[in-house]
This record gives structure tokens, sequence and C-alpha cells, in this order.
């Protein structure tokens, strides 16, 4: 079996090639954890090109139902048809709509099954997936059939842990947490998105960007994808490193900052850092 | 070994089953470890923790577990006996040079190697301490991770390459996540989550779409419209705050608890105290003298399917909870422990909070009084204090019948 060893374009840590190749032998699901922005569900989507097999992702929102990925009865559209007198009506298969589990399923190749955000459906979501994601089939009642899956597919769930899991699911699981990258990782990073980027402004922007990073009471700390957003904004602004530097000691505020710090507040802390670095001067 | 591991973690209050025991078997006899100690680490970790916060708690289980085997066994020769085979020839072909490597392959196979290998780790103990290359090529070897020479691996950690393999769990980079730390706003409502309880009351005026439904089929065809009313949060939560002394320096962490549970629970009433509630509470800190409520008026105001919840750091002169008269700021005619007894008898579902880190507590005997009089439902301010106050409320209104 092929193993992920991260792709051009996603530096994988050791750890991170560990427990997805764990999971990947062992066919069990894996759990990724981590602060927002550090690339969750980007995983799923390398390990599916590194791997050159099929993506299915399956967004949880707060309404989600356990129900819904494995099928829907559409008996509105049944109901209506009875009252037409469409033929199809007799037969129940027709009203029975697919969701990504069964997909996944039934796949010819087998797929990676991504579901994004498991913590934002309801507390009882994980347990109601127990059962199909350890055996991986289910049971239709409506037309007594039974879906299973030919070959397994890597599940790869991610959580913002809004919410604790079941116990019980996670026993089920590898888990695995992603770290906030260290200065080297995050240069690798950055050189992947953006090859060819000039080292010096590359330095500054990383010391710029740890240090923001390391300014206590930040309600929001940026993270990779912010860092990312905000070099392509400096690399499309043409900015040199000294430019960067000079806002480093006469005012706090990084330039562009916006991409940064997502929130007013932040904003304002800064502002006031800035004033009392002014003043300090 | 493993078993080691396994059992140290369940020691550790790390919530590990037999069931990722057993997975960790699979995986590793499946070969997905490779032949490294940090690929193992890795998995082991991937399988056995669950929750970011049991990381650092790892950590710490590893190091120690696969430390202690060398303290245990003794003897180099007793601690090569516990190693698989496999792992000593990998750890081999990284101590010795290819040519001895060749040289041995032709003179005596596995126990010349063996041989060759024991003579270069007594060389490398005796030069750990002067720090030179050694430490630097064995960084990835099984002993270092096992603890063999800590004080040696140790050495210019922060710069060497090989080295950082080996101490992966000793930098113990997932302290900040364990469990036992304050609380900011947002984590405090998560926790508080816990006590939500919906429940369908007053008007219905939402589609009921499953009943609509299944009415329809029933009536065979004839659309039958369902209507049922919108779920709402219907726990009530009573807050009473202590104030003042020696609470000043938790300010902090308990206006987070306020303004959190302020956004969680609709139904939230709030009264401040000093020490320990006695006959008078108040709403407005700022008026604590001219506009009290005498704690007789609470206790009528709120019936008893409210739950309670009393933060306070419970330090004070225990006389002040056993004596009548003896509180700071008031005569009061009962004692501290009378009106508590009141309290709890009239709101069953109650939690005490105490901001106060729980390992002084056996220290201050109005703490222990109090957690005895509470019947141990005192906990903690942190994460996982709040939660477990939380689960409490939520089975102390099931469990208890209904008073008076």
């Amino acid at each position: 079996m092929s193993k992920f060893t991260g792709t051009e374009s996603y530096i994988a840590t050791p750890d991170l090639m560990v427990a997805v190749n764990a999971a990947l032998t062992l066919e069990r699901p894996l759990l990724i954890k981590g602060e927002p922005g550090t690339g969750k569900t980007v995983l799923a989507q390398e390990v599916a090109k590194a791997l050159g097999r099929p993506l299915i992702s399956w967004h949880i929102k707060s309404t989600t139902k356990a129900q819904q990925g494995l099928y829907e009865y559409d008996a509105v559209a049944r109901l209506r048809d009875s009252q037409l007198g469409d033929p199809r009506v007799h037969d129940i298969g027709n009203y029975i709509v697919k969701g990504k589990l069964w997909q996944a399923f039934e796949a010819e190749t087998t797929p990676i099954l991504l579901i994004d955000e498991i913590d934002k459906a309801d507390i009882e979501f994980p347990n109601d997936l127990l059962l199909e994601l350890d055996r991986m089939e289910f049971h239709v009642y409506e037309t007594r059939q039974v879906v299973k899956a030919a070959k397994r597919p890597l599940v790869i769930i991610t959580s913002n842990n809004e919410k604790e899991l079941p116990d019980a699911f996670l026993r089920r699981c590898f888990f695995h947490y992603i770290r906030f990258p260290d200065r080297d990782t995050m240069a690798q990073i950055v050189e992947v998105h953006y090859p060819g980027i000039k080292p010096a402004l590359l330095q500054q922007a990383l010391a710029v960007f740890f240090d923001v990073r390391e300014v206590p009471g930040l309600k929001k700390k940026p993270s990779t994808s912010e860092l990312l957003d905000w070099i392509k904004l400096l690399v499309s602004e043409d900015l040199s490193p000294d430019e960067l530097r000079a806002g480093d000691t006469k005012n706090l505020i990084p330039k562009l900052h916006g991409a940064l710090l997502k929130n007013e507040q932040d904003v304002h802390l800064f502002e006031r850092l800035a004033f009392m670095n002014r003043r300090g001067n | 070994m493993f078993l080691d591991l396994f059992l140290s973690l369940r020691n550790a209050k790390v919530p590990v089953s037999l069931r990722e025991y057993l997975t960790l078997l699979e995986a590793v006899s499946k070969g997905v470890a490779g032949f490294s100690v940090e690929d193992f680490y890795y998995l082991s970790r991937s399988v056995l923790v669950k929750d970011e916060r049991n990381l650092d708690k790892f950590d710490r289980v590893f190091g120690q577990v696969f430390k202690g085997v060398v303290t245990e066994a003794g003897s180099l020769e007793e601690f090569i006996a516990q190693i698989p085979e496999q792992w000593l020839r990998a750890m081999a072909e990284k101590l010795l040079s290819p040519e001895e490597m060749a040289e041995i392959q032709g003179a005596g196979g596995f126990e010349e190697l063996m041989e060759r290998l024991r003579q270069r780790l007594a060389e490398q103990n005796e030069e750990h301490h002067g720090g030179n290359k050694w430490i630097g090529t064995a960084g990835t070897s099984p002993f270092g991770a096992y603890g063999y020479n800590p004080a040696g691996i140790r050495i210019g950690q922060a710069t060497n390459r090989h080295n950082r393999a080996t101490k992966v769990w000793d930098r113990r980079d997932f302290k900040n996540l364990d469990d036992n730390l304050e609380l900011g706003t947002r984590n405090f409502r998560m926790a508080l989550r816990r006590l939500r309880k919906f429940a369908r009351e007053g008007a219905a005026t939402e589609l009921d779409l499953d009943a609509t439904i299944t009415g329809t089929a029933r009536a065979g065809g004839w659309l039958d419209v369902h209507m049922r009313p919108e779920r709402h949060n219907k726990i009530k939560v009573l807050l009473l705050l202590d104030v003042g002394g020696s609470m000043d320096p938790h300010i902090r962490v308990c206006e987070e608890l306020f303004s959190a549970a302020r956004s969680e629970f609709k139904h939230l009433e709030h009264y401040y105290f000093h020490n320990c509630p006695y006959g008078h509470l108040w709403r407005d800190n700022a008026r604590r003298w001219d506009d009290r409520v005498p704690t007789w008026e609470v206790l009528n105001t709120y019936p008893p399917d409210w739950k309670l919840v009393i933060v306070g750091d419970a330090s004070m002169s225990p006389w002040e909870i056993s004596t009548p008269g003896a509180a700071v700021e008031e005569w009061n005619e009962e004692s501290g422990a009378e009106w508590m007894r009141r309290l709890l008898d009239h709101w069953p579902a109650a939690v005490w909070l105490n901001p106060s880190p729980p390992r002084h507590w056996q220290w201050t005997e109005s703490i222990a009084m109090l957690h005895e009089q509470m019947a141990g439902r005192m906990y903690p301010m942190t994460l996982e204090g709040l939660d477990q106050a939380m689960r409490e409320l939520n089975r102390g209104s099931a469990g208890l019948a209904p008073p008076r």
C-alpha cells in the first residue's frame, strides 16, 4: 500500500505522517484537531491528491443529522408523484437519495471521506455514526437492503473542539493534534506556497508574524492561513524587507495588518501598544 | 513492555481502554511504526491519546515508562534482552560504520554484532559527560529514547537536529493544553453549555415536518399539517458570588465566569455575599449596605428547580461558619453552617466552585468544612472542574426527589 509522505504543496510533520499511515493501514478513521487555520481540512485534500484517490467531503452544520450521511427518503417527492399518477411511485428506491457515506462505500476506487467540523453538529451526532464507521455498513429500512463498503474508505474527521466527542467514538479513531508549526516548518510551508520568495522578506515577515503571536491578550492569534494571505499581500504589494522592519520600530502595527488581525479589539490593542511604545521612545 | 505503558497511562488518568491497546498491538504487528522509536512514540500517541489535554500526561508517562525499563533491568545485558532484535539491528547500523558492519557480517553474525554494539555503547556511556560527537550521532537510537543516559542526551538539544528525535516527548510541547489551567470566557461558555436542557414549551409555531409527513401518509395523501412549539433552554440558574477580601485575586476569573453565564442562560439571577452566605445577600456591590435582600426572601422567590451555583474561595476563619455572631460584616443570629444547610435543602441541585487550587484545600479548615457540607460537590474553577460541576448539576436534578 502506498504511504503518505506529504505533497508538493503540503508540508507534513513526521508525527502527522505516522498518524495518517496508521489510519490507512488499519483502516480506522483519523480524527484531526488543532488551532483554526493549521490545515486540518486541507490535509484530507492533500492525502487524496498524494494517493491519487477521489475525495468525498461532507461538511457538517449544526442542523446536520447522521442519517443524512447515509441516505434520505424523499417522501414529499413520492407523495407528489402519487398524486400525479407517476408510475415511478411504485418503486420506493426511486426516492432514496444517497448520502456521502453511501457514495463513499460504493465508490469504485477507495475514496477518502472527509467529515469536516464534526463538532458543529448535535452532541449525539458522532454516536449515531458509531456502527456505520466501525463496520462500514448500514441498513436501508425502506428497501430492506444492506449497504456495505467493498473497500473501506479512509475517513478523515476534523474537529474544532467546540464540543467534546463521546468516548465510544474516540476509541474507534486515531487521533492527531496539529500543533502550531515552528519557525522552520513555517518557512517551509511558505516556501511551498510562494516558491522563490525573497529570503530576506520571508525572514522579516516570519519574525513579525511570530512577534504578533507572542503579544499577550490577543483574542485571535493569527494562524498559518492568515500568514499565507498576508505574505501574498506583501508579495503583490512588492514591499521590501526594510519597509517591514521600519514598521517595527516606529509603530508596532505591522503593514497590511488586516490580513493578520481579524478582530477590532486586537487592532485596538496593537494601537495602544504602539502608542505606549512611541511615548517610551 | 507495552503493557507497562498502558497501565501507567491508566494510572496517570489518561482514559485508555483495552480496545486502544489492542489497536496499538495490531498497528505494531502490521509494521506501521517501522523500527524507529520516534515513530513508535507518534503511533502510540495517536492510538492512545484522544484528547489534546492528555497529550502532556502522555509525554510524561512515555518518558517515565521507557526510562524505567533501564533502571529496573539494571545491567546492559538484561536491557538489551528486552528490546526487539530488529531495533537493535537498526541501531547497530546507525552506530557502526559500514566497514565495521561488513567486517562483522564476515566474522560472526548477530552475536558478534551485539558484542560490538555493547562495547560501543559502553564507550559512549563514558564519553557522554564530555559531550562530544557520540551524543549527536546516537540521537535516534532507542537507547537514547529509553533514557539510557538521559543526562548525556540532553546536551545541546536545541541545536542538534539528530537529537531532536529522542526528546520529542521530553519537550512536553502540549503542556499548555492540560485542562487544569484557568479558562477564558469562551471555554467557560462551552463548559456551561453542558447544562443546557431543551424543552418545547408554549405555543405551537413551528412546522413539524416529520409528523406532517407521517400524518399525511397515514391519511392516505390528504395533507395533515402538524405544528409544535419552539425549543428553548429551560435551565434556571441562581448564582451566588463571594466578593471582597480573599476573593480579590480571583476577580478576573469570576468576571469571566459571570459574563459567560450571562450570555449562556436566559434565566440567570445573581447575588453577592461575603465569605459565607448569612441572613442577607445583595445584588449590587456598590450598594451592598443599603440595598440588601434578606436571604429568606431569595429562598422564597426561586423554586427548588433552580440550580444553585456558589462561587467563592471558602477561605475564612472556621468560626465564621460554625458559630453564630462570628461573621465579619454583620451580626448573624444563626451560623453560616445553618444558612448553608437551608440553601442546600431548598435547592438540591447545587455546586460550589472554588477558584483556589485544590491542592490548597486540605490546608484550610473552612474549605474542608464547606466541602463536607456540600457533600463533596465543591469543584475547582478549571475547565475540568466546571465540567464536573455541570455534570453534577444535571445529575442532581434527575436523581434527587423533589423536596418538600
